[in-house]
């Protein structure tokens, strides 16, 4: 990856990957078994500064580029997908929106926090009616007395009931428009009364990151919490998607790579009719089909990164990032799972959770169907 | 109190060798290169001695003896919180040769503490150490495992045999260290890659040195053969095997 990465860029994944083998591997598959969300890990990720990485230093962020991110993320997903999610999730869709269209006081209020990993925020988009089409939208926000009181659920929302989620960016329906429906994004706090975060349990993947569902019953919070423009909560949201497929592609990428390396230990250390495994043609191919696949993910997704960081359009490259790593960490933690044999449907190995992690990355933050939907726009269809 | 941490440039230690050249040299295509383990461990120590309070360290630099590739392995030193780096341009030939160059920039710049690994796991030769600190004509301490500083007086603890020796000494002075000088390297942080960034890595040619020796070959060394595992019911197997297969009884 010479084309993209410079040195920095190489200290950071060394750096990333070293704190993730020695931090988060060896209590990785136990949280996962306790489905238990870990504060004092996400504290840890914090103190090597992986929140907040893109953001300027004045409000407390590291002020690095896309690309450095990116690499953090996938060296993470190398190791466990639960703490790439609670990264990728925070940095990309908690202190992204408030980063890109919070004022100066709002930026100022939250931002710091948010970049230390001892507080959390959320980002609501998601409805039990509204998934792929957030149009669907319910939640309805109303101006009275200088306040916004908002109503209605949200559902799957990562880093929301934490012990230390401060808050959630909501989208909400604040008025109707020649017919049409006017969607805003709205900053809620999590001690606002009338407001309930509940975390969802026995989820079959990202077991120690938390997802919860919100239930808002005339929260009130003041009008200054509005984050952008009146209307503008649309153009947030999927700004704020399009910048986070490129971190779901890094998690996908990074479980590809994990899933791989682990594959290969194995075929060259077990042994049938006499030798290692990997001397078989049948799985030698397969780690063949994995490593290009990989390859080919990693510069599809950094040169999504390089357009974003150059500030070109890169929607397009992002949409096809999501589907292409996400798809990748698929079909290679399949063929990992059928290198390891019977083993690799045990707890014992750490293959067997990736296999499981990798699922949602299909459907998360727009699901396959919905990307190539958005791609066929671009390449005009 | 200045203090100066000798930085060697190695192949990560899970690297595979490969010799090529007649076997005068190795393959360092894709080698991952990292700081030696125990001057990464020295650097923590140093690191945790000047953030102690009321420390009188006041300033922490590395040194490497190496071409431009060592950069980024200085960076990362940077990163994990040197205050400044030093890079003496040229390739390390030899110990001598690495620990004389070294020698001159500690005259120019007078350090109070140096501190080397008591190896560099590339070579493993065990010398700059104690060449540097004659070079220089001051004491040096060799496998130290602790390194404090009370009451402005530096106490140094070395491992023997049975127990602890506690050592203390005047400045300036070389410690080679040893494990347990810190527990575990430190990680930079994403703040301290930020920053190392605008740290000064001073570039300085190289003195006039002749390296006293001449690497002329190296050996692989044999493949470990294969353990076989013994059943404990079948000890038997296991006599067997040694008289028939190892011949060893
Ligand atoms: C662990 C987890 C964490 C999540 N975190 C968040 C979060 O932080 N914030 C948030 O807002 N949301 C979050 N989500 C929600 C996630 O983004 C949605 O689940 C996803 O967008 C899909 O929505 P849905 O589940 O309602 O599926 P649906 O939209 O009901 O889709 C069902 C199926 O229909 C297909 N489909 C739908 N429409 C079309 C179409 N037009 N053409 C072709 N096929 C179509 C889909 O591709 C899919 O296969 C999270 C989900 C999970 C599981």
């Amino acid at each position: 990856m010479e084309i993209y990465c410079n040195d920095e860029h190489r200290l950071i994944r060394s750096t990333v990957r070293e704190f993730a083998e020695k931090e988060i591997k060896p209590i990785a598959a136990e949280l996962d078994e306790s489905e238990e969300f870990s504060i004092e890990l996400t504290r840890k990720m914090g103190e090597i500064g992986l929140f907040g990485m893109v953001v300027d230093p004045e409000f407390g962020g590291h002020g690095f580029d896309v690309l450095s991110y990116i690499i953090a993320v996938e060296e993470l997903a190398r190791v466990d997908s639960s703490q790439a999610a609670t990264v990728a999730a925070h940095n990309s869709l908690g202190i992204g929106p408030i980063n890109e269209y919070g004022t100066e006081e709002q930026k100022k209020k939250y931002l710091p926090d948010l970049c230390t990993g001892e507080a959390l925020w959320g980002f609501g988009l998601t409805e039990p009616d509204a998934g792929s089409d957030s149009r669907g939208t319910k939640t309805k926000a109303v101006l009275d007395k200088g306040e916004w009181v908002i109503n209605g659920s949200k559902i799957f929302i990562t880093n929301a009931a934490t012990e230390i989620t401060l808050g959630s960016t909501v989208q909400a329906i604040t008025g109707d428009k020649d017919g049409k429906k006017e969607y805003s994004t709205i900053l809620l706090e999590q001690n606002v009364s009338g407001f309930k975060a509940i975390p969802m349990h026995r989820k079959m993947m990202w077991r120690s990151s938390n997802t919860a569902e919100l239930f808002f019953d005339d929260c009130r919070v003041p009008e200054s919490n509005l984050l952008g423009k009146l209307g503008e909560g649309s153009k947030i949201m999927l700004s704020t998607l399009d910048s986070g497929r490129l971190s779901i592609a890094a998690m996908g990428l990074g479980l590809a790579q994990g899933a791989f390396e682990m594959a290969l230990q194995y075929a060259n250390e077990r042994k049938q009719f006499g030798k290692p495994i990997a001397k078989f043609q049948a799985i030698a191919f397969k780690l063949v089909d994995m490593a290009t696949k990989i390859e080919l993910a990693r510069n599809l997704l950094y040169k999504a990164c390089w357009l974003k960081e150059t500030k070109q359009p890169y929607a397009k490259e992002a949409a096809m990032s999501k589907l292409y790593c996400s798809e990748i960490a698929k079909e290679v933690a399949d063929e990992a799972v059928q290198i390891h044999g019977g083993y690799g449907l045990m707890k014992d190995y750490d293959i067997e959770r990736f296999y499981r992690d990798q699922r949602l990355l299909q459907i998360g933050e727009g699901t396959s169907e919905i990307q190539r939907l958005v791609i066929s726009r671009y390449i005009g269809c | 109190m200045k203090i100066l941490v000798c930085i060697s440039n190695v192949p990560d230690t899970t690297t595979k060798i490969k010799l090529v050249n007649n076997n005068s040299g190795y393959d360092k295509t894709g080698v991952q290169w990292i700081i030696n383990p125990w001057d990464e461990l020295a650097l923590t120590r140093a690191l945790l001695l000047k953030e102690e309070q009321g420390s009188p360290i006041t300033e922490i630099s590395v040194i490497n003896v190496g071409t431009k590739d060592t950069e980024p392995t200085l960076r990362k030193a940077l990163a994990v919180g040197a205050d400044d780096a030093i890079r003496v341009d040229a390739e390390a030939k030899d110990a001598y040769y690495v620990a004389a160059q070294i020698a001159e920039v500690v005259k120019n710049n007078g350090y109070d503490i140096v501190l080397c690994g008591i190896e560099s796991s590339d070579y493993n030769g065990s010398a700059v150490g104690g060449m540097l600190s004659e070079l220089l004509d001051v004491p040096s301490v060799s496998s130290v495992s602790g390194l404090f500083i009370e009451d402005g007086k530096v106490k140094l603890n070395r491992e023997i045999d049975g127990g602890t020796q506690v050592l203390a000494t005047e400045t300036p002075f070389v410690a080679i260290v040893q494990k347990g000088i810190a527990l575990d390297p430190r990680i930079p942080a994403m703040r301290g890659i930020m920053m190392a960034r605008k740290k000064p890595l001073v570039v300085l040619p190289p003195a006039d040195i002749e390296a006293l020796t001449e690497y002329i070959d190296y050996e692989m060394p044999q493949a470990k053969s294969a353990c076989k595992m013994i059943d404990e019911d079948n000890a038997g197997d296991m006599i067997r095997l040694l008289h028939e297969e190892a011949k060893a009884i």
